[in-house]
């Protein structure tokens, strides 16, 4: 199954994996979004939507639609909070 | 003659470019707009050492240059083209010290188009708190640069920085990066067709997306001898460049930036939890929001009063110290009276820009989009639109430009359309006013009504927005895709002094702004109030001393004369009784009869000021227009005033205090002179309960502000959408004070 930071609970963090799709937009590689990053998701939104990432050191919200795009390996070591 | 270095400040949102060019140039700055687009542009002037000195220009914040948005390619279009008068001699590029990864990647963009760069590394104070360590000499040769460890907070680094512009022809342009290693054959072609030109140049050029100036593109129109990419291999071919570009950066990084991340978090995180919290965040946005209108209503009264009572006693100053005639009337009822109407409210909007550059300066406004993201969504508007809609409570113009942020144009285009419904400063002389005249004192849960009736206009403004964005969202049809990313910076204490720039900035072009246009209205409405060519005004004295003489009184005057002496004689009286006055029965009956002289004689004057203001040119125009706005419960007068105000919301009350100035011989402030206006068939006073709602209904919604018609055009490129606003929004409006008036009379 194909895991996507849309899929992370508060607190797990991720490496993002290569991506073949160009759909994402070019600010999301500029604020850090690349491949072999980690992230982090922060915080969630009342009503689940949008979330918060910290990638690169980045601090950035983005939309559950936009997460979507973005694939991953989760850290497994990491603890949920 | 030393020639002025030009300088450019570029750097990315949340950077504190901003303070940097405050400590910079100080007072010394100018806001203007670029030619022919709504960008704005921020320039000063900057003493460096040994007698040079340096032009610098604020640019709009950017991440890169790969441009977006209208405000990031001003940026690249000054930096790519040398003809322009600001390309700068020199690039300072602001960076934090705790975003300095992302932040090298614009610098390295800027240093390949070979323009000497500096490299400010701003809020160097946090560097112990945060646990980072940069060392700051291999940084500078790896970089092959010049840095600046500035904190502006603390006002260190400033000389340093000064030293380093003035220094700057030493500094080196070699390029960090070659970027052409992501595809070499078309770069080698590239190279071949345009053989005199810059590869890093010629690159952006091509993959800018949005371009304002159309020069530099005709270089291609020949361009047959190389061949050309598609969007998405272009697209393709930038990504590999931003990850070439952190590979560079990354390198470097290594072995000069050190952070301890066991001490970095902590205080923001637990902030986050609280100011984003699913109950708490929205509770306390709620009481943010009621304490601005708490403040805007009460706190600004005191100034209010104070400069309301000054502009009353220059013009009865003027009045008597000047010799009588044209020109004095000229400027104790035209010009003072005009301009006291809008002064009164520098307070309120002083205090609104206040509350709104400390939210936007702590780091919460990021905040609020986050929050409010998913609930502005079914509206067709995104978390963003909450700024746009919140700024528009200052005025609508800036509102629409702070719209760019919108990456998506549906979404974008819907905020533009509704964002004149918010309630703007230039409403808040007119609904304070009203509010004042209509809605009784009293208090609910320690809001006052009049306060609370004010949080209600701006509740219904919001309404409005959303609900016509509703309805929006189901009508327009556009696609298109959405890229929803905001930052959030670290929630940081306000600079006072960028606060004070900002409050002092953006009240003063609001006052100078709108002060044009009053003033030249007041002096137009001075003039067809106080001159008219019928018979009728001409024997105004004789015609209304004889009226008097006749039928006595208006009702409303012979009333308001016997309330005003009972009160006079029971305080005099009550004197005489504890004994602080000392008066024999016949001494009583002399000041009650020189009271009651004093009173008649204001009358005959009141009424022989309001007959010849009917009979003025002012007032035909204003019997000409009455039919329309009879319905709404507005009488001529009031009239003249929404007829004007088309222009601009806030001359309403600098044309009511010119129409009700005129003529008269006492001095009192505007808002006491219309509680004593009546209505001349129901004998009660004219600004009832039922016209003061239907006026304030009537500017809650209707579109009367021409600066927000033109910037709507501009930001959305046709006339379609300007229009339509006006139209549906007057409309509307008319409609909702009739239903009002009607209801309530």
């Amino acid at each position: 199954m194909i895991i996507t930071v849309a899929q992370l609970k508060k607190g797990q963090k991720g490496i993002i994996k290569e991506f073949s799709d160009d759909s994402l937009p070019i600010k999301l590689l500029e604020l850090g979004c690349l491949p072999g990053n980690e992230i982090e998701l922060v915080q969630i939104a009342p009503f689940k939507d949008p979330i918060y990432i910290n990638v690169n050191g980045s601090h950035i919200a983005i939309r559950r639609e936009t997460a979507k795009l973005i694939e991953l390996e989760i850290i497994e070591d990491t603890p949920v909070l | 003659m030393s020639k002025q270095i030009n300088v450019a400040l570029i750097g990315n949102p949340n950077t504190g470019k901003t303070s940097v060019f405050n400590q910079l140039t100080g007072l010394k700055q100018k806001v203007g707009n670029y030619p022919g687009i709504t960008v704005e542009k921020k320039e000063g002037v900057c003493k460096l050492p040994r007698g040079v000195k340096a032009h610098i220009l604020d640019l709009p914040g950017t991440y890169s240059l790969n441009t977006t948005s209208l405000d990031e390619s001003v940026a690249v279009e000054l930096l790519l083209n040398k003809n322009d008068k600001n390309h700068p001699d020199v690039a300072i590029v602001v960076s934090d010290v705790e975003n300095l990864k992302r932040n090298l990647l614009l610098f390295t963009q800027i240093k390949d188009l070979k323009i000497p760069a500096i490299l400010v590394i701003n809020m160097a104070d946090r560097m112990s708190r945060k646990g980072i360590s940069v060392d700051i000499p291999l940084l500078e040769e790896k970089l092959n640069t010049k840095i600046a460890l500035v904190s502006t907070r603390k006002g260190i680094g400033i000389d340093k920085l000064k030293e380093l512009i003035a220094d700057y022809k030493s500094l080196s342009t070699e390029q960090n990066v070659d970027i052409t290693v992501i595809d070499p054959g078309y770069f080698k072609k590239l190279k071949e067709a345009f053989p005199n030109e810059d590869l890093y140049k010629l690159w952006l050029v091509i993959t800018q997306d949005v371009n304002f100036m159309p020069i530099e593109k005709k270089l291609f129109k020949d361009a047959s001898s190389f061949a050309t990419k598609s969007k998405s291999e272009l697209k393709r071919l930038q990504q590999k460049e931003t990850i070439l570009r952190y590979q560079f950066i990354n390198g470097i990084l290594k072995e000069t930036y050190k952070v301890d991340l066991a001490i970095a978090k902590g205080f923001r995180a637990s902030l986050d939890k609280i100011l984003t919290h699913k109950v708490f965040g929205y509770i306390i946005f709620f009481a943010i929001l009621l304490t601005i209108f708490q403040g805007i209503y009460d706190w600004s009264g005191y100034p209010q009063d104070l400069i309301e009572t000054f502009f009353a006693s220059a013009s009865s100053w003027v009045k008597d110290t000047l010799p009588p005639g044209v020109f004095t009337n000229l400027i104790a009822e035209g010009i003072l009276t005009g301009i006291g109407g809008i002064a009164m409210f520098i307070p309120q909007i002083a205090f609104l820009f206040l509350f709104i550059s400390l939210l936007e300066e702590t780091g919460y406004m990021s905040r609020v989009v986050f929050l409010m993201d998913r609930l502005m969504r079914p509206f067709g508007l995104s978390g963003k639109s909450v700024v746009p809609l919140m700024s528009g409570t200052a005025c609508a113009i800036p509102a629409v430009m702070a719209t760019r942020t919108i990456e998506n144009w549906k979404e974008r285009l819907i905020t533009i359309l509704v964002t004149p419904f918010t309630t703007c400063s230039a409403r808040l002389p007119i609904y304070i006013i009203i509010i004042a005249l209509v809605i009784p004192e009293g208090n609910f849960l320690g809001f006052g009504y009049k306060a609370l009736t004010l949080m209600l206009l701006y509740l219904l403004g919001f309404g409005a927005a959303i609900i016509s964005a509703l309805i929006l969202n189901k009508i327009l049809k556009i696609k298109g895709r959405s890229f929803f990313v905001v930052e959030m910076p670290n929630y940081k204490l306000p600079l006072p002094k960028n606060v004070a720039y900002t409050v002092w900035e953006k009240t003063k072009s609001f006052v100078l702004g709108a002060g044009k246009i009053i003033l030249a209205i007041s002096i137009i409405l001075w003039f067809l109030g106080s001159n008219g060519y019928a018979d009728d005004f001409k024997n105004a004295d004789e015609i209304v001393t004889n009226r008097i003489k006749t039928e006595g009184f208006s009702d409303f005057n012979q009333t308001s004369i016997v309330n005003e002496l009972a009160t006079y004689e029971l305080a005099l009286k009550d004197s005489i009784n504890r004994n602080t006055y000392n008066l024999n029965t016949s001494a009583l009956s002399d000041s009650l009869a020189q009271k009651q002289a004093f009173l008649e004689e204001r009358a005959i004057s009141q009424e022989i000021s309001s007959y010849k203001l009917e009979n003025s040119y002012m007032g035909y125009m204003g019997k000409a227009i009455e039919p329309i706005v009879h319905p709404l419960g507005y009488d001529w007068k009031i009239g003249i005033a929404v007829l004007t105000s088309f222009a601009a919301r806030e001359v309403f009350v600098g044309t009511l205090a010119t129409i009700y100035s005129v003529g008269s011989d006492e001095e009192q402030t505007i808002q006491n002179r219309m509680a004593a206006e009546i209505n001349p068939k129901t004998k009660k006073p004219l600004f009832n309960l039922a016209s003061g709602i239907s006026l304030l209904l009537f500017y809650a919604f209707a579109m009367q502000c021409m600066s927000t018609l033109a910037v709507v055009k501009r930001e959305t490129n046709t006339w379609k959408w300007p229009a339509a606003q006006l139209v549906f929004m007057s409309a509307f409006a008319y409609i909702v004070a009739l239903v009002a008036y009607q209801i309530l009379k």
